[in-house]
């Protein structure tokens, strides 16, 4: 059962003042600390954001992806570092047991995942492995009915939190492509596991990401993501899941742009050069302009994208050219309102600052935008062959 | 009475959002709600908090949200209900969102509301945001007879009495009145919660009676005539001094200091 319209308004009527009142007076903490602090984590879980994808029979909201991308929006009018909090969970982390899990597995994680008590992360990426995601090194070699899990994750986010791990691995040495990997749930506390001290980033501080080391894990074949018979199937799942992940990621885009522009228009309201507020200025004028222009086809693009993935349960062309088109943007409107900013903008006093580094990271995770571009142009050869 | 039966009364309002910039309409009849953020009246807001809390704190069993206007009103109460009210009437009294039922006619309508549900407590804004009228609760309690504490900054259940600290002029005042009681609520009463999304859901298969004024009987024509309304003046742009000398003659030349 989805969630109405009228009660969606209202989730996001109330999700929308819980930014404004509690999490956007509580940016420059977490830009200090480097972290969330306790009882905003608190607050986050039971307002409930940790589930917002997850199947309400399974103690979630269960948004379509369209709400989700909505909500999201909302979500990342705040610094888009309290969305990495819970984006694990809603996204890459719970996506995996959600599309191909077995009941057990539905049982056994998603209700501790929607509630926040149990943090999910997602471990594909490798030191060498970054973009050829298809090439991983990690192995699982069999054991009997076990497997033992060897290798080394790499920029793992919320891995330092993590109750369980979503973990892809080599389980046919003879096969080099995705076809001979496995997904595999993986309990943190199981014994063998090392997470490394977090990263140290540009941006998004506050976010946590680690190196996720392997040595030796033994965990039995039910840990397989839709149990023993999807042995060897694991791309497939990662590449579903990234494949919503992108509407996810173009969604703050979307929300941290609209911000952006927010804080740079009413900059230019209040900044007096030349006898006049900025904003009178025709220059000014086309760099906020330009932004708007962008931010609102980003948008709908968007929009029409999750709108797309509900209808068909799958968009992949519209999908990444959403996460390209709108991570894009977000960075153009960045820099844009950087600049409207002048000077000031350059400090740290200023949001836009700290926004503007934030931003980068968009056209970075879950695909690069070279990566998006690839699948969109292969994409339409794809189909320019199929139509020929 | 025991204490754990108690039943609290909750009125709502449905008002322009706080955060809303508002606009007197071009006649000057009122303000501008049309496509406007609507929400609940922030002190309305704090009493439904202090009712849930009473009953979180095992003193009171069931708490019922009232709200009397438009139809679009069952959202106000909808909040209410994610907050966690158990269930809520609503009284549609009016078609258009620029009619403004008066207090007097509200109270009206509160006291038969009353009369049926039995609550031991009414819990109350001390007034809405829109009009600032600070009435309701008053000749509520003087239809009903009941003991009132209003711009209440705390309140305790004591037996089958509410002992009250009031915020009054140059402090506070600790008052005990006898239940049943209407009190209203101050702005440093609590700090209310967010309706959370989960609670949101749930709220969705918590009851909402709609019922309309005719209903109780009780005539909700205006009584005042409003006849002029005007945005408060701009304020004046400020003047930059080189220094603090300037600044002091500049204010002794305004007579300020």
């Amino acid at each position: 059962m989805s969630v109405d319209d009228d009660t969606f308004e209202q989730l996001l009527d109330s999700v929308r003042r819980y930014v404004r009142e509690r999490l956007i007076p509580a940016e420059t903490r977490v830009e200090d600390e480097d972290d969330i602090p306790e009882e905003i984590v608190q607050e986050m879980r039971e307002m409930g954001l940790f589930g917002l994808s997850i199947p309400e029979s399974f103690g979630g909201i269960g948004l379509t992806t369209l709400q989700e991308s909505r909500l999201v929006e909302a979500l990342c009018y705040a610094s888009v570092s309290f969305r990495s909090l819970v984006g694990t969970n809603v996204g890459i982390g719970s996506q995996g047991i959600v599309m191909d899990g077995t009941d057990a597995q539905k049982a056994a994680y998603l209700p501790a995942l929607a509630s926040g008590e149990m943090i999910a992360s997602f471990a594909l990426t490798e030191p060498d492995i970054g973009s050829d995601a298809a090439h991983l090194k990690t192995t699982a070699r069999r054991d009997g009915r076990d497997f033992i899990l060897n290798g080394t994750k790499r920029y793992i986010t919320n891995a330092v939190r993590a109750g369980v791990f979503t973990v892809f691995a080599r389980t046919d040495p003879d096969r080099p492509g995705g076809d001979g990997v496995s997904a595999f749930l993986l309990p943190a506390d199981t014994p063998g596991i090392t997470v490394a001290k977090p990263d140290r980033k540009l941006g998004q501080r506050g976010t946590k990401t680690s190196d996720v080391i392997f040595e030796d894990v033994r965990l039995p074949e039910s840990a397989i993501i839709g149990g023993p018979d999807n042995l060897n199937r694991g791309f497939r799942t990662a590449m579903k899941v990234l494949d919503r992940g992108r509407v996810h990621v173009a969604s703050i885009a979307v929300g941290t742009a609209q911000r952006m522009l927010d804080e740079a228009t009413a900059y230019a309201m209040s900044r007096i050069q030349f006898g006049q507020p900025i904003a009178q200025h025709q220059l000014v004028q086309a760099l906020l302009a330009e932004s708007q222009a962008e931010l609102l086809a980003a948008r709908h693009l968007v929009r029409a994208t999750a709108q797309e993935y509900d209808t068909h349960g799958q968009a992949i062309l519209m999908a990444s050219s959403s996460k390209l088109f709108a991570s894009e943007m977000a960075f153009r409107v960045a820099d844009r309102a950087l600049q409207v900013h002048g000077g000031a903008g350059y400090m740290a006093e200023y949001p836009i600052e700290r926004l503007f580094r934030d931003a980068r990271l968009l056209r970075i995770y879950e695909g690069t935008s070279q990566i998006q571009q690839m699948i969109i142009a292969r994409r339409m050869i794809k189909e320019y062959e199929e139509r020929a | 009475m025991g204490e754990n039966a108690m039943k609290v009364l909750v009125p709502v309002k449905r008002v322009i959002d706080y955060n809303v910039k508002v606009r007197v309409k071009a006649d000057g009849s009122g303000v501008d709600l049309a496509n406007v953020k609507m929400s609940m009246n922030p002190f309305d807001e704090i009493a439904v908090e202090e009712a849930i809390r009473l009953k979180e704190a095992g003193m009171a069993e069931e708490v019922v949200a009232v709200s009397i206007g438009v139809k679009q009103a069952q959202e106000t109460l909808r909040t209410a209900l994610a907050m966690g009210a158990d269930r809520a009437i609503l009284v549609v009294a009016a078609d258009d969102v620029h009619q403004d039922i008066e207090p007097l006619a509200v109270a009206k309508i509160l006291a038969k509301i009353v009369e049926e549900e039995q609550p031991q407590l009414v819990m109350a804004g001390k007034q809405a945001i829109d009009n600032d009228m600070n009435a309701t609760g008053q000749m509520l309690s003087a239809l009903l007879g009941w003991s009132q504490a209003t711009f209440a900054s705390e309140v305790k259940v004591e037996g089958d009495n509410a002992v009250v600290t009031r915020e009054v002029d140059g402090g506070l005042q600790t008052i005990k009145v006898k239940m049943p009681a209407i009190v209203t609520v101050d702005l440093r009463l609590n700090e209310p919660r967010y309706a959370s999304l989960p609670n949101i859901m749930k709220a969705k298969k918590k009851p909402l009676d709609e019922k309309t004024a005719e209903d109780y009987g009780v005539d909700v024509s205006p009584r005042l005539e409003v006849v002029k309304t005007t945005e408060p003046e701009a304020r004046k742009a400020g003047e930059m001094v080189p220094d603090v000398d300037t600044l002091v003659a500049k204010l002794k030349e305004k007579g300020v200091v």
